[in-house]
């Protein structure tokens, strides 16, 4: 489904991406993981136009996604902050992103599910970080699309939420969906994550399941084995 | 592209500050027609207004909107929609919606008063005319610069420079050189130095309604065919709209190269 | 005094036309006996009148010479065949009424006219139309008479090949009254004539002038209008001009003025309207005016004052709308301004008197700016201009700083 070719990309002096070659052509959730600045969110950018490579060549079910914006239509990605036009109501930006992609969408379901009832005639101003990150999951999961990019995606939700939203992933994983994340909670991707792909200073330096992890760096937890992932790094 | 236009447009038209620039035009236009009485003048200071406020509010406004929408800027990038739609969608939806402010700010007190009854008709819709473009024209420069610029704080002080510049700073220039080579002819020159400065045009547009007599009192022939024909309405409105294309092409260019 | 006896003289000559005119009327017609006005003027005596019946004639060199009143029916047309001058009035007590005088002949050389009167007094020439002319009504060295409620339209496109309307030289005592002039050089023009009362005349579209002054004193021109004229009204080296309750309008271009006043002295400007010129009024060593009452609306300048001029008094006009008030050439000022109403006046009036508390400054730095590189006027109306401008009321420095109105009014006259 996703096929990443010696990506290349830099911003001024500084070399964010430096050569990624990604497959991914299985159902599963991949873990996108790295430390700060080891280039996943332009990874993940890169991967939906916004973007674009210096080098290299990303395509989605086969076609490049070079000057083409019609392969978004596969994709539901969440982005990182929750910041929307702050004069708008939650109904209103549903309804509005409905609009744009004009396809159809179980919104009422998940509006229920995070109990967003009572904030949908609210400006989004006037939302709390929870809550907005609540909309924003809406927003991205109504659709059904094939490919899912969730950018941290359990920033400000509560117990409740977190939970509902596990289960979502794994509906969504069991429909042979390709699901995306980044995060920083390990125990979190450990959960959800059937794949890991760590990024280290723009490249790919682990891609495979947490067991190999574990084993390749002889740890007894997930934590530990990133930890040690990152310390081993320079022998 | 019309959907982003009409969600940025509602967005706009509710917030806060649409509705302030709103009052102000609208209370602006009241004190200067009810407590003065004057028309004519009421025309004059008007143009003042236009001509200065008018540009600042949609750097300003274009700056400001672009940022503060960065996210949902984000998040429409995001979904199955061409950048330029997104880009120039906005754009329209902040001038638009600037336009409509000064329109019914301006319109409401004039129409009260009985401006259909007088001859200061024309006068009043140049000067909107001027508005509407001046809008255009410096939300789409706002919006380029916004684009160049990453860091919020340095892209207002481009854009509150690139206005002073082109209000006040430009002419300064401009009458030094003037007076620097007044030994030679210079009319084309005083035209064409008006061309690049779409504030210059715009002043230029409401003096060959307003002050058309004074205008007339030059001997140059260049002058005399730019002010005296249709030629110098021509000539301005053509220029004006190069400059609204101009920045809107560019915005358009730039937006797909760049990295969000 | 004048004017009365004015009126006595134009009383006796009706008296003396009237008298004689039943009893010894001669009729000229294409049918007649007297088939052309030479013939009748021929055979007729002083003191009669002949009647032109509608139709044309003609004929060119006709000369009045005795004291004849001549009324044309219905306009009979003379048609001078661009032959030369038309009618040449040298008898006194001469009327002329009711002609439709066309095509007389242009000259290089000598100025042809529709109706000249030369060295005649108590002449009336009313009711007459002309077209197609050179000179229209020439008044030369001739005194106490009228001209009154004729149309002039002529067809003038250059100045050197062209005539005016109604001429008057070495003339006075004469009334020029009720006349439209249109396209010809001059509307009205006056050299070396004393004592000419201008009223109710309409002076438009003339290549160069409406109304045109030279060498010519005490003369009173009122209730005129002046319309897109080449150049305005000019008032030249004259005294004693009164000049009130004209209406001066659209004289737009280089050098054009609404009124043009050049070496005048102790000249009255009282209540007269300028709208849209270029310049409204241009002075150029003029002393003892007194402008007081008039109404400058949406000219380019309002005032434009060159060169030496001294002792005039500005007091109780409306300067509305002009892109300059007063524009100076120099730094010295010796003229008075006062309770004059200035539409772009910004201060305020705290005792609720009428009158301004702070003084208005009517010269603006750009207006001097303006003199000197005529280029910069494409910068008028911007915020830098304003700055200067301001900086400049503060202190000035290149404008003369005692040129104040310290009683501006908050109101405008009506």
């Amino acid at each position: 489904m996703i096929k990443i070719e010696q990506l290349h990309k830099k911003f001024g002096k500084n070399q964010v991406l430096k050569g990624i070659d990604l497959d991914i052509s299985q159902q599963g959730v991949f873990a996108v993981l790295g430390p700060n600045g080891s280039g996943k969110t332009t990874l993940i950018k890169t991967l939906l136009g916004m973007v674009i490579p210096d080098r290299g060549n990303l395509s989605v079910d086969g076609k490049s996604i070079k000057n083409n914006w019609k392969y978004r239509n596969q994709i539901d990605y969440l982005p990182q902050i929750a910041n929307f036009p702050e004069n708008l109501t939650v109904q209103e930006l549903i309804a509005m992103i409905k609009d744009l992609r004009n396809r159809p969408v179980e919104d009422e379901r998940l509006i229920t599910l995070f109990k967003l009832e009572p904030f949908l005639n609210k400006k989004l101003s006037n939302l709390s970080g929870g809550t907005k990150q609540k909309v924003n999951l809406v927003l991205t999961l109504m659709f059904d699309s094939p490919i899912i990019i969730l950018d941290e995606p359990t920033t400000g939700l509560d117990p409740i939420a977190l939970l509902h939203l596990k289960a979502i992933i794994k509906a969504e994983k069991d429909k042979g969906k390709i699901i995306l994340i980044t995060s920083h909670i390990m125990s979190f991707v450990e959960e959800m994550a059937d794949e890991i792909v760590f990024l280290l200073e723009g490249k790919i330096y682990f891609k495979g399941h947490i067991e190999a992890l574990k084993l390749q760096t002889k740890a007894s937890n997930f934590e530990q084995a990133i930890a040690n992932l990152l310390t081993q790094d320079h022998v | 592209m019309f959907k982003i236009l009409k969600y940025s447009f509602y967005d706009l038209i509710r917030s806060r500050w649409s509705f302030v620039y709103l009052l102000f035009y609208l209370m602006l236009g009241s004190v200067l027609l009810f407590l003065n009485n004057d028309l004519s003048k009421a025309v004059i200071t008007l143009m003042n207004v236009i001509i200065i406020l008018v540009p600042l509010i949609g750097t300003i406004f274009g700056v400001m909107y672009y940022y503060n929408s960065k996210e949902f800027t984000e998040l429409l990038l995001a979904q199955p929609i061409k950048r330029s739609t997104i880009f120039i969608g906005q754009y329209l939806g902040v001038a638009l919606s600037l336009s409509l402010s000064l329109i019914i700010g301006l319109g409401i007190p004039f129409v009260l008063y009985g401006l259909f009854q007088s001859n200061e008709i024309w006068d009043f819709v140049l000067l909107l005319i001027t508005g509407l473009f001046l809008t255009l024209i410096f939300t789409a420069l706002a919006f380029n610069i916004a684009l160049y610029n990453e860091n919020r704080i340095k892209g207002f002080s481009y854009a509150i420079l690139a206005w002073l510049f082109m209000a006040v700073i430009y002419d300064g220039l401009f009458l030094m050189s003037l007076i620097a080579f007044q030994s030679y002819p210079l009319d084309s020159f005083s035209i064409t130095a008006t061309m690049f400065n779409p504030i210059d045009l715009s002043r230029i547009l409401i003096l060959l309604k307003l002050d058309i007599s004074a205008l007339l009192g030059y001997t140059g022939a260049v002058f005399q065919k730019f002010f005296g024909t249709g030629f110098g309405l021509l000539l301005s409105t053509s220029a004006l709209s190069v400059w609204v294309l101009l920045p809107v092409f560019n915005m358009y260019r730039k937006c797909r190269k760049k990295d969000f | 005094m004048k004017t009365f006896t004015l009126h006595k003289v134009l009383f006796i000559l009706i008296l003396f036309v009237s008298q004689f005119s039943s009893a010894k009327a001669k009729t000229v017609c294409n049918t007649c006996e007297l088939k052309s006005l030479k013939e009748a003027i021929a055979v007729a005596h002083a003191g009669d009148t002949i009647l032109v019946k509608k139709g044309t004639y003609k004929e060119y060199n006709i000369v009045v010479d005795k004291p004849l009143t001549i009324i044309g029916e219905n306009f009979p047309v003379i048609d001078g065949e661009d032959q030369g001058e038309i009618i040449r009035i040298v008898s006194d007590y001469v009327t002329i009424d009711g002609l439709f005088i066309i095509n007389v002949g242009t000259s290089y050389t000598s100025d042809h006219a529709a109706i000249r009167v030369v060295r005649s007094k108590n002449f009336l020439i009313q009711n007459v139309v002309l077209e197609k002319l050179f000179f229209g009504i020439y008044i030369e060295k001739s005194n106490h008479g009228k001209i009154y409620h004729n149309k002039i339209i002529g067809d003038a496109q250059n100045e050197y090949n062209s005539g005016n309307g109604i001429q008057l030289w070495y003339s006075k005592n004469v009334v020029v009254e009720k006349n439209i002039v249109q396209k010809v050089r001059d509307g009205i023009y006056l050299e070396f004539s004393d004592h000419i009362l201008i009223k109710d005349n309409i002076s438009t579209k003339n290549l160069r002038y409406g109304l045109h002054f030279m060498f010519s004193n005490d003369d009173v021109y009122t209730n005129n209008t002046f319309e897109n004229n080449g150049a305005g009204v000019a008032v030249m080296f004259s005294k004693r001009i009164k000049m009130n309750q004209n209406t001066f309008r659209n004289n737009w271009g280089p050098a054009a003025y609404g009124l043009l006043l050049k070496e005048i002295n102790d000249a009255e400007i009282y209540n007269n309207v300028f709208e849209e010129n270029t310049t409204a009024i241009h002075i150029e060593g003029s002393n003892r005016v007194t402008y007081s009452g008039n109404n400058f609306t949406r000219n380019g300048y309002a005032l434009k004052v060159h060169g030496a001029c001294y002792a005039n008094v500005y007091e109780k006009n409306n300067f509305a709308h002009n892109s300059f008030a007063v524009s100076y050439n120099s730094k010295i000022n010796d003229n008075v301004f006062k309770n004059n109403y200035w539409s772009s006046y910004t201060g305020y009036d705290l005792d609720n008197d009428g009158v301004g508390d702070v003084p208005y400054r009517p010269v603006k730095l750009f207006s001097y700016i303006v003199n000197q590189t005529p280029e910069t006027i494409i910068l008028m109306r911007s915020l830098f201009i304003g700055i200067i401008d301001f900086s400049e009321k503060v202190s000035p420095v290149f404008t003369p700083d005692n040129l104040l109105d310290m009683s501006p009014q908050i109101k405008r006259y009506e």
